[in-house]
């Protein structure tokens, strides 16, 4: 057996060099044809200088996904997506975007100056490719040394990334790329990466497991209170990560960590279609908060374009006592399917989750959660706040659970929706289910519109019609903000403010 | 200040006439009552000088400081220095009423072009105009008018006249829904605010409040035409008769 197992492996290895000088050319030009089949994968892992048992778990993914079907149960309608019309993998560096802010869409500054984000973060947001200077910079994938100094600025200089990477490396705290994590870490990679959403797990899941390009892993260690939020934001390499995310997060015993994703300005983006995965691992007594900020392209006024955003969350409190806290402010893309979950396995754990989700213009959101009580004494809470205006449909879809066994197990849940004129739609889709009957599951849900008098109320104040409707919905959305980390909580409303512009009238 | 000529206002929706005609002049520093049967137009009349937008003017002109101010919306009309004391204010969930003295105030700053409100400087004046009106200042933590009593609601009201310092304030029914103690403190609030330079307009119901906030002029308003002026005695006159004579005397 040792011995037939032995030549499988060297085939395999020849295998995959042929793919890599096969892929010569195609390197060079930094993309991977355009299309979905073994060969890309192989490709993309090669790229990635992946180790063996990577590549063939994500064929694995891949030979599954074959198998499985589009899901079609969600209530958002688009085209039919040809899967085989996509680059699956494209180098950091995309020469097609503007040269100068002059080139970038206004409308997108002027968000952006609404914001208050300064001129170079702008640039980078747009996608503002710096003339080469004839400086390239080896080391890191050809990228130009200019960009990455433009990159530094954002993060408020080169120095306050050293000392945050410092810090982090006292406590212990793993915060680096999902490749990187690959390469540095494999027993950790391999012992958690799809133990939450499995290779099988679900179509735009299975796809991410097969072709994922980068991502984040945090890994917190046994005791440790994670010394600051991490942040998208803080991580240089971040840029360009893809339309296939992956997150990877464990928290060890009585560890803890706030994770920031996303920003809030809209990032400009050549790929319409987005399918990450999130995976957070919480073990005994352990914490995690993961906050989200998500604010593609949304289409333009007519509908047109946009992101699709198919993602896939999940939090395993597997650990007693602990605990995952999800809270999101979905203003972007023109098609949402997303669903942060909580898989509460160990006894006493907790899950929550806290959203708002904003729907303009021809917007699409179809969001909510899973509380899967399968512990003892678990208990999970669910607090989300829809705003549908234009002619965008908003559904919130939710599934609170009690396994047999998940004695005492506790649920509250609240659904706001709130419509803004009449082309909209909001709709709550609550799916409960109890075979435990000890558990208690509580379920409130409520449908209103800015009334006309409320709006005149406070434009009788001196406040313009567009602030009094932010300011409106601000205090709707109050109770999710309240839980985001505090320099987001200004930025979310402001943003939620904008996203809402034109919605009147 | 104030100068409603042959204004016409219908219902939107419906068409529905509501004013007919009616003019009224309020000059700068003078306080004046309207007073009239249920149905006749006070609290449209008030509606329309805010800009709701749900009713319709057809004829006529609302001049403020000489000027036409039927093209401006509700906002920019606040901002020039008109404010509405609702009788029925609304509740504005999840927005403390802190939080929403300080975004009227900045909002109507930026539109004369003036620097937002230093924080400190906010609070102070906030703690006193609320102390002047007997108000707890927890209650300013609180999401406005949001499980506030009628009286905690028009108390709420006066307190953003107080800091808003418009120049045209009208009342719509204020007196409406207090027992005696508030209607005093209300009525101690619109009088502190009695000055050369504001004219207020207070539309009310019965003369009680008239007892408190003694009006320079008294105008009945009758389906949607001011039928009689006089001065305060005429307030009384309607106290002890009832509105009827009036309506006869202009039929």
């Amino acid at each position: 057996m040792p011995a037939v197992q032995e030549t499988i492996e060297q085939v395999r290895k020849i295998d995959v060099d042929q793919y890599k000088y096969g892929f010569e050319t195609i390197i060079e030009m930094d993309k991977a044809p355009k299309g979905l089949s073994e060969e890309t994968i192989r490709f993309i892992s090669a790229k990635k200088n992946e180790p063996e048992w990577m590549l063939e778990w994500r064929l694995g993914a891949f030979r599954r996904w074959l198998t499985l079907e589009e899901p079609t149960w969600a209530r958002v309608d688009y085209p039919k997506i040809d899967f085989q019309d996509i680059h699956y993998y494209a180098a950091p560096k995309n020469q097609s975007g503007p040269r100068s802010l002059d080139e970038v869409d206004p409308e997108l500054l002027k968000v952006y100056e609404k914001l208050g984000i300064p001129l170079k973060e702008q640039e980078i947001l747009a996608g503002v490719q710096k003339q080469p200077d004839g400086e390239l910079d080896e080391a890191n994938d050809n990228v130009y040394k200019s960009g990455r100094v433009a990159v530094d600025a954002v993060f408020d200089s080169v120095s306050v990334v050293t000392t945050f990477k410092k810090e982090l490396a006292a406590a212990g705290v793993i915060f680096c790329s999902i490749s990187e994590a690959i390469r540095e870490h494999p027993d950790l990679v391999k012992k958690y990466l799809g133990s939450v959403v499995p290779t099988t797990d679900n179509f735009y899941a299975t796809l991410n497991s097969a072709v994922f390009t980068d991502g984040s892993f945090v890994y917190v260690p046994k005791g440790v209170r994670c010394p600051m939020e991490l942040s998208t934001y803080f991580r240089i390499n971040e840029k360009n990560t893809g339309q296939f995310e992956r997150t990877l997060i464990i928290a060890e015993e009585g560890a803890y960590v706030s994770y920031l994703e996303g920003c809030t300005a809209p990032q400009r983006d050549e790929n319409q279609l987005h399918a990450a995965v999130v995976e957070l691992i919480a073990l005994d007594d352990a914490e995690i908060k993961y906050s989200t900020v998500q604010n593609w392209y949304p289409g333009d006024a007519q509908g047109k374009g946009g992101i699709y955003n198919f993602v896939t969350k999940r939090g395993d409190c597997r650990g007693d006592r602990s605990k995952i806290s999800w809270t999101q402010v979905e203003t972007g893309s023109a098609i949402t399917w997303k669903y942060p979950s909580c898989i509460l396995r160990g006894d006493d754990s907790r899950g929550e989750f806290y959203s708002i989700a904003v729907s303009n213009g021809y917007q699409q959101v179809d969001s909510g959660t899973k509380m899967i009580h399968l512990g003892k004494n678990t208990s999970s809470r669910i607090i989300s706040k829809g705003i549908a205006a234009g002619f965008s449909q908003n559904t919130y879809r939710g599934q609170v659970s009690a396994h047999r066994k998940a004695t005492n197990a506790r649920n509250f849940t609240n659904c706001d929706s709130l419509l803004i004129g009449d082309q909209c739609g909001a709709h709550t889709v609550p799916y409960i289910e109890a075979k435990n009957s000890s558990a208690q599951f509580e379920h409130e849900a409520t449908t209103s519109k800015i009334s006309d008098d409320q709006k005149f109320y406070v434009m009788q104040r001196g406040i313009p019609e567009e602030e009094a409707i932010a300011l409106i919905v601000n205090g709707f959305v109050k109770e999710v903000i309240q839980e985001l980390p505090m320099e987001f909580a200004v930025e979310a409303q402001k943003l939620i403010g904008i996203s809402l512009e034109g919605s009147v009238g | 200040m104030l100068e409603i000529k042959n204004l016409h206002a219908r219902i939107a929706e419906d068409g529905t006439e509501i004013i007919r005609g009616l003019n009224l002049t309020v000059k700068a520093g003078e306080v004046a009552a309207i007073m009239g049967p249920n149905g006749s137009g006070k609290s449209t009349l008030s509606y329309v000088l805010a800009g709701r937008d749900d009713y319709e003017v057809t004829e006529g002109d609302i001049l403020y400081n000489g000027e036409s101010i039927l093209e401006m919306d509700p906002a920019e009309r606040a901002a020039s220095g008109i404010f509405l004391a609702f009788q029925y204010p609304m509740e504005i969930p999840g927005v403390a009423t802190m939080e929403f003295l300080k975004v009227a105030m900045n909002a109507q700053r930026k539109a004369r072009g003036e620097e937002p409100l230093k924080i400190p400087e906010l609070l102070k004046r906030v703690k006193e105009a609320a102390g002047s009106l007997n108000m707890d200042i927890a209650m300013l933590k609180r999401p406005l008018n949001v499980g506030f009593s009628g009286g905690e609601k028009k108390r709420a009201e006066i307190l953003q006249m107080k800091l808003l310092e418009p120049q045209l304030c009208v009342l719509d029914e204020t007196d409406s829904g207090l027992d005696i103690d508030a209607l005093k403190i209300v009525a101690d609030g619109v009088n502190a605010l009695r000055s050369p330079d504001r004219a207020i307009v207070v539309i009310t119901h019965y003369q009680r409040l008239l007892e408190y906030i003694v009006p320079d002029s008294v105008h009945v308003l009758y389906r949607g035409q001011v039928i009689k002026s006089g001065d305060k005695s005429l307030a009384l006159e309607l106290e002890a008769n009832g509105y009827a004579g009036v309506i006869d005397e202009a039929a």
